[in-house]
């Protein structure tokens, strides 16, 4: 049985430890940044990473109903790390970084702050009316909705990805070599849609409180084309 | 058996209850989702992108229930505060 399952303490600075998870964070932001800076300045990897870049862009701009570009950085990364993130339990002696709730709460976390600085970006502090649709009376249940969507997405991930670990640690238990390998199969199927669900639902969450401006621009440009 | 090994037995019988019955919502509801999806997919075989797309975030909206149920099983089984 794999000994790793939950986070293990590796060094402590003050009263903060430094879980094997955050150091498999850090270092794998910096093995992306680093791969993704070598790639871009050869010239045939970087056209090829401009279409693939595209093709995502078009991807997610499509999904939404408002002008989704400057949301485009942002989910891409989401993708790009927890997907890699995820598939770094399939290497052996290593195991997913995200099975640590500690780390996907603070990827929900970015997830919620980003939500809102982009929102005011698009429309400044007019962004605060979405708390108030479709009713006033409804603003408590948005503010609890907003935070329990953020506890969800760090739920989300953290469940999925402990949980498969902890199928496979008990089928390795019992069973041994070959029986493991179609859950690992499985687990890299939810390795992939979980970093998807989670920037699609960033993007979904962040748009709906985008969407205030655009739709008060709709209602109000046919108005302005009769008069 | 002093009250410690009671809430033991209580903790992991709960575990198994939680998972066990969690896990029923969330399946009819996705197996509900799934059936819509595939009869809309072959109504509108065009739209297949489309279906797949939305199906896959609620799928994973409606499974989040049942890992909920998980987080609460493995919280009683490995992180158990009564213990």
């Amino acid at each position: 049985m794999r000994p790793d399952l939950l986070p293990t303490e590796v060094a402590r600075v003050g009263p903060f430890g430094f879980t094997d998870t955050l150091l498999a964070t850090v270092v794998l932001s910096a093995v992306l940044v680093g791969v993704g800076a070598l790639l871009m300045r050869f010239e045939r990897t970087r056209a090829a990473l401009e279409v693939v870049y595209e093709g995502l862009e078009r991807s997610i701009v499509e999904g939404v109903q408002i002008d989704a570009r400057p949301l485009v950085p942002l989910v891409l990364t989401q993708w790009v790390f927890i997907l890699f993130a995820n598939l770094l339990g399939l290497v052996p002696t290593l195991s997913s970084p995200t099975r640590d709730l500690s780390i996907t709460a603070s990827l929900a976390l970015i997830a919620f702050f980003a939500g809102h600085v982009y929102a005011f970006r698009a429309q400044g502090v007019r962004y605060l009316k979405h708390y108030l649709e479709p009713n006033p009376l409804l603003l408590p249940f948005n503010v609890v909705g907003e935070l329990s969507r953020t506890l969800a997405l760090a739920l989300r991930l953290f469940g999925n990805m402990l949980s498969g670990h902890l199928i496979g640690a008990i089928l390795v238990y019992l069973v041994g070599l070959l029986v493991p390998i179609p859950m690992l199969l499985l687990s890299v199927l939810t390795s992939v849609v979980q970093a998807y669900i989670f920037g699609v639902l960033t993007l979904v969450f962040t748009a709906s409180s985008m969407a205030v401006a655009s739709r008060e621009q709709e209602t109000s440009t046919p108005q302005g084309a009769e008069t | 058996m002093n009250a410690q090994d009671w809430i033991a037995v209580a903790s992991v019988v709960t575990a198994g209850l939680t998972v066990g019955i969690g896990a029923i919502g969330p399946a009819l509801g996705e197996g509900r989702a799934v059936a819509q999806a595939l009869e809309a997919i072959s109504r509108q075989p065009e739209a297949t992108d489309r279906i797949t797309r939305t199906l896959f975030v609620g799928l994973a909206m409606i499974e989040s229930t049942a890992i909920y149920c998980l987080v609460v099983a493995l919280v009683l089984l490995f992180a158990n505060p009564l213990l």
